[in-house]
């Protein structure tokens, strides 16, 4: 019995290592290829052990981009991601956070309808409602512009309903309790509602920085300029070259600098999100 | 220090639900009152008018000679401990009690002192910067009272503050909360459903049902004279027997007095003796033993009548039709199924009109 537990455990341990594999093969693949010789990579002979050019390929990468038709610095273009996943993520947030905050906690005229309203907006992502977007951002001159990367993704109904969800959670005695003790709505905003959705902010911020970092589509459309391009199009435009080699080096380093910061947000949130997503404890 | 008081108090909900229907309450400065009823009767919609964290739909509420029905809670003067105790969970102890003094814009050192002061009074000193999550009940009690008496507000509202404790700190709690409020001195108003507490803690009681005062004075002058059925069957434990006059048992051994027209008899339990003899002008019932609750000091024997008729008015906390519960002291007691015969004297029979509206003093 105890031999058989013993073994079972093997195999799952097995299948577990075989899972793990899978999924870290490509990444590993990317690491190594990305110290090494173009020459090698463009001529089949990539080796599966990591190559000596580590610093010279993420010193160019970082500092001076490829040297095809996007001269663009991969720093400059993790800037451009990094100020827009920022953007999106607390501007949602904060956002949603005070329209949960007026549908909970005011009585207001067309209360309801509005909430359905913003309901509603779940079925049109911004694939759905793209041409109109882009029209408003065109017409607003925020082509090329953080403004225009950021701010049409920044109304979201999820976090609106899952603040929502969350006020609705909060015992009402506490508001009664800060009135009585003199608090107005925004003092109760303040110190007592943003103090306790902490951890539903920091799950959310996760989520959302992720989503905001992976964006493409938006990106695309509406950047032209270089200096403004986003890493995950600057990854696209390094893989389509025309009259010459594509530098795998550096578009693998590209895309391992791009995986970092998502990475770094969940590793440093990671108690803080688990916590916000399993909590019932008020 | 204030005195409060209630005018014709209504509250009638948008859709016509009249949770309050015109309650007149006075409570004189420095006094406890109680606020006492079955769930539903309105007494926590009437505390939380007098908060005003519900609007006042007719009549006037008066704190200290002002009226204020158009205050805002935080002007009202007034301090309120919630039944689920409401602290601020991701504040300390000294924050939720010095939350409020810091929006009325007091100085920190004031703050310190005073939260220092309610803290060694409740025993809280050593538990200043925990949060209430770190807390055992009896404590968080004891904070939201806290929170309350470092205000120094002219009236403290207490909502069921101890429904949520076990029954040994829910009586230790009560006597800290009545020597506390001899002790400040300060107007109260206290919600609760239970009987016992309202007995022990109020100057003035108030029994209410249906949104009505049923009854308004000194708690014990309202168990000895309860003005109608309810309050004679909700005052007091075990319940006060209710019995028709009608059948002939009964209405033979009451006649000859005032209480001819009387349509119902109430006696207590512990009124009751077992004896042969009849007192004179009092009721002797013959009873089947049908149960017996032995608790120590004293001994509940339930027993039942053998008659027709035995349905009196409805009010809660009624005992089954027929059912009589007598009281007596000690562990001796009857057996089951034995006949025996109680009977009470003449100054101990509560009478009241057939609707139970009315109590008859013959």
């Amino acid at each position: 019995m105890v031999e058989q537990e013993g073994f079972r455990r093997y195999v799952a341990h097995v299948i577990l290592w075989i899972g793990i594999a899978i999924v870290a093969f490509p990444v590993y693949i990317a690491i190594v290829a990305s110290t090494q010789d173009n020459a090698l990579i463009a001529n089949g002979q990539m080796s599966l052990l990591p190559g000596g050019h580590f610093f010279e390929v993420y010193y160019q990468t970082i500092f001076v981009g490829t040297s095809g038709s996007t001269r663009e610095p991969v720093g400059n273009m993790m800037l451009n991601s990094l100020v827009m996943a920022l953007a999106i993520a607390v501007g949602k947030i904060a956002i949603s956070i005070i329209s949960a905050y007026a549908i909970v906690y005011f009585r207001f005229p067309f209360r309801m309808p509005i909430f359905w309203i913003i309901f509603i907006t779940l079925m049109l992502p911004v694939e759905v409602r793209i041409y109109p977007t882009y029209k408003i951002v065109a017409d607003l001159h925020m082509l090329d512009s953080y403004a225009g990367l950021a701010l049409p993704l920044i109304a979201s109904a999820t976090a609106t309903l899952l603040f929502r969800q969350f006020f609705m959670t909060v015992p009402d005695e506490l508001l009664e309790a800060s009135r009585i003790d003199g608090a107005g709505p925004l003092r109760f905003f303040w110190d007592t509602l943003l103090p306790l959705s902490r951890t539903n902010m920091a799950a959310l911020f996760v989520i959302l920085f992720i989503l905001g970092w992976n964006q493409y589509l938006w990106p695309l459309l509406i950047t032209t300029r270089d200096d403004m391009q986003t890493i995950q199009i600057g990854i696209r435009k390094m893989i389509t070259t025309t009259d010459a080699l594509t530098e795998w080096p550096i578009v693998m380093a590209t895309a391992v600098l791009a995986m970092l910061p998502p990475v770094f947000v969940v590793v440093a949130m990671q108690k803080l999100f688990v916590r916000g997503l399993v909590e019932t404890e008020k | 220090m204030a005195n409060v008081t209630l005018r014709n108090v209504r509250k009638t909900y948008t859709g016509g639900f009249e949770a309050i229907k015109g309650v007149d309450v006075d409570v004189a400065d420095g006094q406890f009152c109680v606020l006492v009823g079955p769930s539903g009767c309105g007494k926590s919609t009437l505390l939380r008018m007098v908060a005003g964290l519900e609007t006042v739909t007719g009549g006037e509420i008066d704190i200290g000679g002002r009226v204020v029905n158009q205050v805002e809670p935080a002007d009202r003067d007034i301090a309120m401990v919630f039944q689920n105790y409401a602290l601020y969970p991701h504040m300390s102890v000294y924050n939720n009690m010095a939350y409020g003094l810091r929006n009325r814009g007091m100085a920190e050192a004031e703050i310190k002192t005073r939260v220092e002061e309610a803290a060694r009074v409740l025993e809280l000193s050593s538990m200043l910067e925990r949060k209430p999550r770190q807390l055992s009940g009896g404590q968080r009690q004891r904070v939201a009272m806290g929170r309350a008496i470092v205000r120094q507000p002219k009236v403290f509202l207490f909502d069921e503050p101890l429904s949520n404790l076990d029954a040994k700190l829910r009586i230790a709690m009560r006597v800290e909360i009545r020597k506390l409020q001899r002790r400040l001195n300060t107007t109260s108003i206290y919600v609760t459903h239970d009987q016992l507490e309202a007995m022990t803690l109020a100057d003035i009681l108030v029994v209410m049902n249906g949104g009505q005062v049923e009854q308004v004075g000194n708690p014990l002058a309202i168990y000895e004279k309860p003005a109608t059925t309810f309050v004679a069957s909700f005052i007091g434990a075990p319940p006060m027997n209710l019995m028709s006059t009608r059948p002939e048992e009964i209405r033979s051994q009451l006649a000859g007095s005032g209480a001819a027209d009387a349509g119902i008899l109430g006696i207590r339990p512990e009124d009751f003796v077992i004896t042969d003899q009849t007192p004179a002008g009092g009721v002797a019932l013959p009873l089947t033993v049908e149960a017996i609750e032995r608790v120590g000091a004293e001994t509940f024997v339930y027993g039942s009548r053998q008659e027709d008729e035995q349905r009196v008015a409805a009010t809660p906390g009624e005992l089954p039709p027929g059912e009589v519960i007598v009281r007596i002291p000690g562990t001796e007691a009857p057996a089951i199924g034995q006949k025996i015969r109680v009977a009470a004297v003449r100054q101990k029979l509560h009478l009241f009109s057939g609707d139970g509206r009315t109590r008859i003093e013959a």
